[in-house]
C-alpha cells in the first residue's frame, strides 16, 4: 500500500437505494436473467484502497458503464479513476474482475477496462487487466490476493 | 466441410487445466494446470485414465508441459519461477533461473537443447549436459516484454518465441562467435501473440493472438526465387496470410499437424476451429478456408489443441472448464 494519498479530496457521491423486491423475486418458476443493476449490485460496494469509501460513493463505477448480454454471456465493465494518473487503477480493475469472476457463473466472458480517456496508461492497463494468465499469476502472489480480498470484502 | 467427433472426455485435474501434450508415440499425453499437479493418461482397451500424478514438483500453477523428443524426459513450467525435468515419474532436476513466472518450455528437435521463457522478458536456452545436468547457454533479452511461449523449429536449431510485445522472433547461434542471436522480428499482431507452431518443413509459421487473428508467416531465405530481400544475408519472416473474422475472442493456442497440414485453434470463445489450406493456395500468397468450426467444444476458454503425432486426425484439447476433450476429425 501507497504511503501517500495521490487524490486528498475526491468527489464524494451518494449510494442508489436498494432494489426493490417484487413477487416475482420469490417465484422460482421465472427465468429471472442476470441484469445491469445486478452487476451493479456486485461490485459498488468495492472498498476503495486508498479512502474509506466504495467504488460507487466516488463514482468509480456506475450503472451506466455495465453492458451485459445474458444471452451471449457477456458481461463488460468501464471503471473511471477518480483522478488519470492513479497508480491504484490496475488494483481497482483487479479487484472489480474477482469480484465478478467469484460471484457468476463460469459461462459468462467478463471484461473490465478503463473508461476511455480517464486514465493516463488506459491502454496498458486494459491490456493487463485482459491477460487472464497474468491475472491467474497474479492471484497465486499472496500479498496481493490479500489486498484484493481486503478490496472486496464488503465494510459492513 | 469436415466434422469433429468428441471421442473422450477426462476429469480429474481440479480447476483450469492449462496444458495438454502428445507423447511422441502417440499412445499416452501429460496435462497441467492450477492444481500444481501433472497427469499422465494412457489408453487401456477404450478408455484413457490417469496412469500417474506427479504432484511435489511445483508450488505454483503449472502453464506448460513438454515430452523430450525421445520421448523418456518430460518437462514442466511453473509460475513459481521454475522448470522442473521429469523421468521415470522422479523429478531430475529443478532449473532456476527466471525471475519470475515460467510460461513455457520447448524442447529442440535433437533433445540437446531446452528452451524457456517468462514474464521477466527473457528467454533462456539450456544445453542438456548429462542425465540430469542442464547449462545456460545463453539469455536472450529481446522481447520488451512478458514472453507467453517459445517453440523449436522442426528441424534446425532456430527457437521462435511470442510476446506480450505483440512480436514473435527467431534465435539462431551465430556461426562467427557461437552466440546465440536475434535474427528476425515478426511484427503484424496487433495485441499479445498467445502461441506458435511450425509446419512439417520449418519453412511456415502459424501465430495466434489476442488480436483474434491467425497469421500464416514464410521464411523467405538468401537467394530466394520471390526475390525478396535478406540484408546481411538472413532468413526473412514474412506474414504471407492473416485469418480475421473467424473467431470472436483471444486464440490461445493453435497446432499444425505435420501429418496433414491442417491448422487447429484453441479460443477464449469456447470454440474449437479447424483450417484446411485451400488447393488453389499459392506459394507466396496462400489461403486457408475453415473445414469445420466446433463452437461450444468446451464450457469455457479452450487453452490448448494439440494434433496426435501418430494418429492423424485426433486432437487432444483442454479448458479452463477443468476438462480434456479427445477428438477425432472427419473430413
Amino acid at each position: 500500500m501507497p504511503t501517500e494519498i495521490e487524490n486528498l479530496n475526491p468527489s464524494v457521491y451518494g449510494k442508489i437505494k436498494e432494489r426493490e423486491k417484487t413477487a416475482n423475486d420469490e417465484d422460482e418458476t421465472i427465468v429471472d436473467p442476470f441484469d445491469k443493476r445486478e452487476i451493479f449490485d456486485l461490485i459498488r460496494n468495492i472498498n476503495d484502497p486508498e479512502h474509506p469509501l466504495t467504488l460507487e460513493e466516488l463514482h468509480v463505477v456506475q450503472e451506466e458503464l455495465i453492458t451485459i448480454s445474458d444471452k451471449q454471456n457477456n458481461v463488460h465493465v468501464n471503471f473511471t479513476p477518480t483522478i488519470p494518473h492513479c497508480s491504484m487503477a490496475t488494483l481497482i480493475g483487479l479487484s472489480i474482475r474477482v469480484k465478478l469472476l467469484r460471484s457468476l457463473p463460469p459461462r459468462f466472458k467478463v471484461s473490465v477496462e478503463i473508461t476511455p480517456g480517464t486514465h493516463a496508461s488506459e491502454l496498458a492497463v486494459n491490456k493487463q487487466l485482459a491477460d487472464k494468465e497474468r491475472v491467474a499469476a497474479a492471484l497465486e502472489n499472496k500479498h496481493l490476493a490479500e489486498v484484493i480480498n481486503q478490496c472486496i470484502s464488503s465494510r459492513s | 466441410m469436415g466434422r469433429l467427433i468428441l471421442e473422450h472426455t477426462l476429469q480429474g485435474h481440479k480447476g483450469r487445466i492449462w496444458g495438454v501434450a502428445w507423447h511422441p508415440k502417440g499412445n499416452s499425453f501429460a496435462s497441467c494446470g492450477e492444481d500444481k499437479a501433472i497427469r499422465i493418461w494412457s489408453l487401456s482397451g477404450n478408455t484413457w485414465s490417469t496412469k500417474t500424478i506427479l504432484s511435489d514438483g511445483h508450488k505454483r500453477t503449472i502453464r506448460e508441459v513438454r515430452w523430450s523428443p525421445c520421448g523418456e524426459y518430460l518437462a514442466s513450467a511453473s509460475f513459481d519461477a521454475t522448470t522442473a525435468i521429469w523421468s521415470k515419474h522422479e523429478c531430475n532436476a529443478t532449473l532456476e533461473g527466471h525471475e519470475n513466472e515460467v510460461k513455457s518450455v520447448s524442447w529442440s528437435r535433437s533433445g540437446g537443447l531446452l528452451a524457456t521463457c517468462s514474464r521477466d522478458k527473457s528467454v533462456w536456452i539450456w544445453e542438456v549436459a548429462g542425465d540430469d545436468e542442464f547449462e545456460c547457454a545463453a539469455v536472450l533479452n529481446a522481447h520488451t516484454q512478458d514472453v507467453k511461449r517459445v517453440v523449436w523449429h522442426p528441424k534446425l536449431e532456430i527457437l521462435a518465441s511470442a510476446s506480450y510485445d505483440n512480436t514473435i522472433k527467431m534465435f539462431a547461434e551465430s556461426a562467427l562467435d557461437s552466440d546465440w542471436d536475434c535474427t528476425a522480428t515478426l511484427s503484424s499482431h496487433t495485441s499479445t501473440v498467445w502461441s506458435i507452431d511450425f509446419d512439417a518443413d520449418g519453412d511456415r509459421l502459424v501465430s495466434c493472438s489476442d488480436d483474434a487473428t491467425l497469421k500464416i508467416w514464410r521464411a523467405y531465405h538468401p537467394g530466394n526465387d520471390a526475390g525478396i530481400a535478406t540484408p546481411d544475408k538472413t532468413t526473412v519472416w514474412k506474414c504471407v496470410c492473416t485469418i480475421a473474422g473467424q473467431h470472436s475472442r483471444a486464440i490461445y493456442d493453435v497446432s499444425w499437424c505435420k501429418q496433414t497440414g491442417l491448422i487447429a485453434s484453441a479460443c477464449g470463445d469456447d470454440g474449437i476451429r479447424i483450417f484446411k489450406e485451400t488447393s488453389d493456395s499459392k506459394r507466396d500468397e496462400p489461403t486457408f478456408e475453415p473445414l469445420t468450426t466446433e463452437e461450444s467444444a468446451h464450457e469455457q476458454d479452450v487453452n490448448a489443441v494439440e494434433w496426435n503425432p501418430v494418429t492423424a486426425g485426433q486432437l487432444i484439447s483442454c479448458s479452463d472448464d477443468g476438462t480434456i476433450k479427445i477428438w477425432k476429425l472427419i473430413e
